[in-house]
């Protein structure tokens, strides 16, 4: 039934995959340069990984990024997946789509905005820029997208596991811990990586709300960058992509074996 | 759903009303006070002299720009894509990049457009002059093009992949021809993914700072980099959140553009 590609379509699309990963594999390549540049290779050389490690301030800001992923990530699909369940819960049709809208505000938010927004609130409310604003902030702009995750496995629930469940005597705690969550597990789980990864990915909000003191990756990235070329960032690049792949290995499995469990209840 | 649980529900409702609606309520706020914390709509009256629409202008251009080169590449590529054997492992492929960090992607350009990177050597072994590509518009609207194309490419894909081939099919048989198959079947039945598409490329289009200032110097200004401007450089939030409030409009008027509809469903 599918038509085979013609060499054409093939052409286009090993020029798409070439383009979407030369900029990452340079990067990757003039980290093992033992010139200073990015503009002609010299020689091999692991220094400039050596110089990540040998960075205190560096591991740091590495160390930092990390738990304020997992974190928040943590957090986030806890409320999340709490909040997609009281959205199911709602029976006015109405609300029930107003709050859907809220939810979605976040995402689609630009995150610069998000980021003036928050440091406003934060300052109002007296927050003391750093490590826990940043947190917080991770926190909110992760949550609905943990709920745009595991709303979709709540509605393909059926809903006479859970009468069956509160007429055999379970209480609504026992439901939710029972019955809900092992279900939704896998739009749970797909959430989190989702929440982590946005919190890693993210700039724009915590270049806004960090404050002096404080720093993650991507700021600390920004103004590498922006004082010039500096191969150390090339070396974080090599790292970052090793454990990208890692997680996006994992993300495919766990994705693929609930693609696998979802298509057996069908 | 019989079941409920206000308690649990709590924390989810306390998040949207401190970092949903307080926010938009405090930079609509602040859009109204000026340097010395006092009211006024001084900030708005800035926003529609030449300056500040010229910016919007050229912002909404790029963010244009962006969108299209996204669109015309990512269409045919999810199109391919979906005909591939193992597709989902494909568009794996292609998400890929887009886990790695935008900063170091954006930082990457800076190398390669530079005056002694790579596109300046091919350049020269064709004769040309070594030109500096960093700093201009061109190289802007490129690395955009090349942040967004995954996020282009994935909803496209779901909405061809959820495409019922006997409509393709049906269509062939009934005597259209591919052209006409493509524009009267394929793209009304795709319409919603590349509607998403152009969501998540022009909003983040229009508000993109790092990019202008890593990639194009201080060339292209977009209302992103302006709100960055008034309120980590020029520390005047009022106006900040001004530019903000107009962000946060178009961003509704995005959305009800590329709505989707509702179609039956529990949901």
């Amino acid at each position: 039934m599918r038509s085979k590609l013609t060499t054409k379509a093939k052409v286009y699309l090993a020029i798409v995959f070439v383009i979407l990963y030369a900029p990452i594999f340079y990067l990757i390549f003039y980290s093992f340069n033992s010139g200073g540049s990015m503009g002609s290779f010299e020689g091999f050389t692991l220094e400039h990984y050596q110089a990540v490690f040998d960075d205190n301030r560096l591991l740091v800001i590495l160390i930092n990024t990390v738990i304020v992923a997992l974190l928040s990530g943590l957090i986030a699909t806890i409320i999340g997946t709490l909040g997609a369940v009281g959205i199911v819960s709602l029976r006015n049709e109405k609300l029930r789509s107003i709050v859907l809208s809220l939810n979605n505000i976040l995402i689609v938010s630009p995150d610069v905005v998000i980021g003036a927004s928050f440091l406003i609130l934060f300052t109002m409310i007296g927050v003391k820029l750093g490590f826990t604003s940043v947190v917080i902030s991770h926190i909110a702009f992760s949550i609905p997208i943990v709920v745009l995750m595991v709303l979709p496995k709540i509605l393909e629930m059926n809903t006479n596991l859970i009468d069956a469940a509160l007429d055999l005597g379970a209480s609504r705690r026992e439901v939710l811990t029972r019955v809900i969550i092992p279900y939704i597990k896998p739009g749970i789980l797909a959430g989190f990586f989702m929440a982590i990864t946005y919190s890693l990915d993210d700039f724009a909000v915590t270049f806004f709300v960090t404050g002096n003191g404080f720093s993650t990756l991507s700021v600390e990235i920004y103004s590498m960058a922006r004082a010039g070329i500096s191969l150390t960032v090339n070396a974080i690049s090599g790292l970052v992509f090793i454990v990208t792949v890692g997680i996006v290995i994992m993300y495919y499995f766990i994705t693929m074996r609930s693609r696998k469990t979802g298509g057996s209840t069908q | 759903m019989k079941f409920k649980s206000k308690g649990a529900f709590l924390p989810y409702l306390l998040w949207i009303a401190l970092f949903v609606i307080a926010p938009i309520g405090l930079v609509l706020y602040y859009s109204m006070l000026n340097l010395n914390g006092e009211f006024t709509l001084g900030n708005y009256k800035n926003f529609f002299t030449s300056a500040y629409l010229a910016m919007t202008l050229t912002s909404f251009w790029y963010a244009f720009l962006i969108t299209f080169f996204t669109l015309i590449i990512s269409y045919p590529t999810a199109y391919l894509l979906t005909k591939t054997k193992h597709k989902h492992l494909w568009l794996m492929l292609i998400i890929i990049p887009s886990w790695i960090n935008l900063l170091l992607k954006t930082y990457a350009f800076i190398g390669i457009f530079g005056l002694y990177g790579p596109v300046n050597a091919i350049m020269n072994l064709l004769g040309f002059d070594p030109t500096q590509i960093l700093f201009t518009d061109f190289s802007f609207v490129f690395v955009a093009v090349y942040i967004f194309i995954p996020f282009m490419i994935i909803p496209i894909f779901n909405a061809l992949d959820k495409m019922n081939p006997s409509l393709i099919y049906a269509s062939r048989d009934l005597g259209a021809s591919p052209l006409t198959t493509f524009r009267r079947v394929i793209v009304p039945l795709t319409i919603q993914g590349v509607k998403s598409g152009i969501q998540v490329t022009f909003i983040p289009a229009l508000s993109l700072f790092m990019i202008t200032r890593l990639i194009a110097g201080n060339k292209v200004i977009t209302l992103g980099t302006a709100i960055e401007q008034q309120f980590l450089v020029a520390q005047n939030w009022g106006m900040g959140s001004t530019i903000a409030v107009f962000l946060i409009l178009i961003m509704f008027a995005i959305m009800v553009f590329t709505r989707t509809k509702k179609k039956g469903g529990r949901a």
